[in-house]
């Protein structure tokens, strides 16, 4: 396990009385990469904004390697920052715009050419180093933007939806040069983003966040089936999200029906959320299950099916390889450890 | 299509804007008798001090201009969205008002009797010459022609995207080297236009040296009006001091320009 290389203690902000942070605590662990993820005006974009040095917290601490840099400006933060759409100097070419961190801080000609190079060949844009910026792709852009925080060898690397301009193709191509880059180089990446997918595939560590909280922490496989609540587990992948009881460890009442679940520690009759994945229900003969409904929608979406069957007090989402008949009553199966038991928020 | 609606627009600027051009010239080349000349062209040369106060008391005005209304338009791109057309507002406001009637203010205020003098007369200052003078000329012009500064330079300034000055503060400037590194060269095409807008202007008037620059600082806008409606009615003479003019400030922008484009050559 790495040191922390960032800490967020008791952070809180609100702009014109409405409050944006409620209280964050954070730990950021070196040479990790960290997700912030959820919905816009979560307040993800404003705790990276407070780590690069651009806003003050009301109250509370921002430590780097365990020194408070509350009072430090951003131009004396050993952290850089690749905008939202990439905010490049326009007036630059691309070697200036990426040798821009060096010649301030006074670097030698030789090694800024020698560092540039080197990140035009880290970035795959070697050769275009004349280039003015508006005769660039937005993917090229990017990539400049990218080069332009990382030569100044930062410790940290804050990413603010780096990726929200790019069509899709683009966009995946750009995760996996992202992933590479992190790796290669051995920093600490802290990226902004509102797409769960990215963050499931990116990260290390996944902070998921919504109204000015942290709902949870985890890896993205923990965040994925271990949802700590509702929001979570709707948020990232799609879920059946159901009213359940817990009438004792290990045994669950959905829809009047009682399910075995490796759930405990709830207490006794107790109101909880009950999460299903879609892709972890399989269809049956209504005969052969405690709940059944019929078939009001099947769409083909490649790989699976997605089907929304309405039984009598939930609609369910399914995905599956098969498709039902539109129409038909259907049986609705799942296992017992494909029950996630949440608290009711 | 195209053609059609254009057709106005090309008619009015061969009437208005050609046309004229054209006469100014052949005036310029000509003798009362309609005869060709240069005569006309070299009699210029004889007011060339003329020309150089004209350059350097526009050039001057210009220049404070452009340091009065920078760190303004920075100030006032930086204000509150709803508070910046209030401001824009006060700043325009002389403009609204008569140009002589604004002249004619600043006489009373610098007069010998004025009442600056007047307010320095309570504490026991003697008065001082303040009006008829060439600082005279030069405030005045700054005061007339700043706005004409603060507009170019706030609508460009304003367009800065607020992300790129937080880049640069990212990549390690202060304040003091992101406003030299990004914000004037981003702002370059304002200051280009605002410094066109008063130095023109600036160059060619003859009502604030007239007002307030007395009868010993004549600019190249006195020595025009002269040979037209003053007792040396020479129009040849007149058109040829404006045809000389035309081309002075064609060059001083030509070479402004290109000092622009060699800034973007050597940056982008």
């Amino acid at each position: 396990m790495n040191k922390n290389i960032i800490s967020l203690e008791n952070i809180s902000v609100a702009f014109d009385g409405e409050q944006i942070l409620n209280n964050i605590n954070l730990d950021i662990r070196d040479k990790e990469f960290v997700t912030f993820l959820g919905p816009s005006g979560c307040g993800k974009t404003t705790t990276l904004r407070i780590i690069g040095g651009f806003l003050k917290p009301d109250s509370g601490s921002v430590k780097f390697e365990g020194r408070e840099i509350n009072a430090l400006p951003p131009f004396k933060r050993n952290v850089n920052t690749v905008f939202q759409r990439y905010a490049l100097f326009p007036h630059l070419n691309v070697f200036d715009n990426i040798a821009f961190g060096l010649k301030v801080k006074k670097f030698p000609d030789r090694e800024i050419q020698k560092r540039v190079g080197e990140m035009l060949e880290l970035v795959n844009l070697k050769g275009f180093e004349k280039r003015s910026i508006d005769r660039l792709s937005g993917g090229q852009q990017q990539r400049v933007a990218i080069a332009r925080a990382l030569v100044n060898e930062p410790k940290v690397l804050l990413l603010d939806e780096p990726l929200g301009a790019l069509d899709l193709k683009l966009r995946k191509e750009m995760q996996t040069e992202l992933k590479r880059i992190q790796q290669r180089l051995e920093i600490t990446f802290i990226y902004v983003t509102h797409d769960q997918e990215e963050a499931l595939t990116m990260s290390d560590t996944v902070v998921v966040m919504n109204n000015g909280d942290i709902q949870q922490i985890g890896s993205p496989v923990d965040i994925y089936n271990e949802p700590k609540n509702a929001f979570v587990a709707d948020f990232i992948g799609e879920s059946n999200i159901l009213n359940g009881m817990m009438v004792r460890d290990l045994l669950v009442e959905i829809s009047g029906h009682r399910f075995e679940c490796v759930d405990k520690g709830f207490g006794e009759n107790k109101p909880v959320d009950v999460v299903i994945r879609p892709e972890d229900i399989k269809l049956t003969k209504p005969d052969d299950s405690h709940i059944s409904g019929v078939v009001q929608s099947v769409t083909f979406k490649g790989v699976h099916y997605e089907m929304l069957i309405e039984a009598y007090d939930h609609d369910w989402l399914v995905h599956s390889t098969k498709a039902a008949e539109l129409g038909s009553t259907v049986g609705i199966l799942f296992d017992p450890y494909d029950i996630h038991i949440m608290n009711k928020m | 299509m195209k053609k059609l609606t254009s057709a106005p627009y090309i008619l009015w600027m061969a009437v208005f804007i050609i046309v004229p051009l054209l006469m100014v010239a052949y005036f310029a080349f000509t003798n009362d008798t309609g005869e060709f000349t240069l005569d006309n062209l070299a009699a210029v040369s004889q007011y060339s001090n003329i020309f150089i106060r004209s350059i350097w008391l526009a050039a001057i005005s210009t220049v404070i201009c452009l340091i009065i209304a920078y760190p303004l338009a920075i100030i006032l791109a930086r204000t509150d969205k709803s508070y910046q057309s209030t401001v824009l507002m006060i700043v325009m406001l002389p403009m609204w008002m008569n140009f002589l009637l604004r002249t004619y203010a600043w006489m009373t205020l610098l007069g010998n009797n004025g009442l600056i003098n007047g307010f320095l007369g309570i504490f026991g200052i003697a008065p001082k010459r303040m009006l008829n003078t060439q600082g005279a000329i030069v405030l005045g012009m700054v005061y007339n022609y700043l706005p004409y500064m603060i507009l170019p330079l706030y609508t460009v300034i304003e367009k800065i995207d607020k992300r790129i000055i937080e880049a640069a503060q990212d990549l390690g400037c202060n304040s003091a080297m992101t406003m030299l590194k990004v914000i004037v060269p981003l702002s370059m095409p304002g200051i280009m236009s605002g410094i066109t807008m008063v130095f023109v202007p600036a160059i060619s008037t003859f009502i604030i040296s007239r007002m307030l620059g007395g009868g010993s600082n004549l600019l190249i806008g006195d020595l025009i009006e002269m040979q037209f409606l003053g007792n040396s009615y020479n129009p040849n003479l007149g058109a040829a001091i404006s045809l000389v003019l035309m081309v002075i400030i064609l060059l001083i922008m030509t070479i402004l320009n290109q000092f622009d484009d060699d800034e973007d050559r050597v940056l982008m």
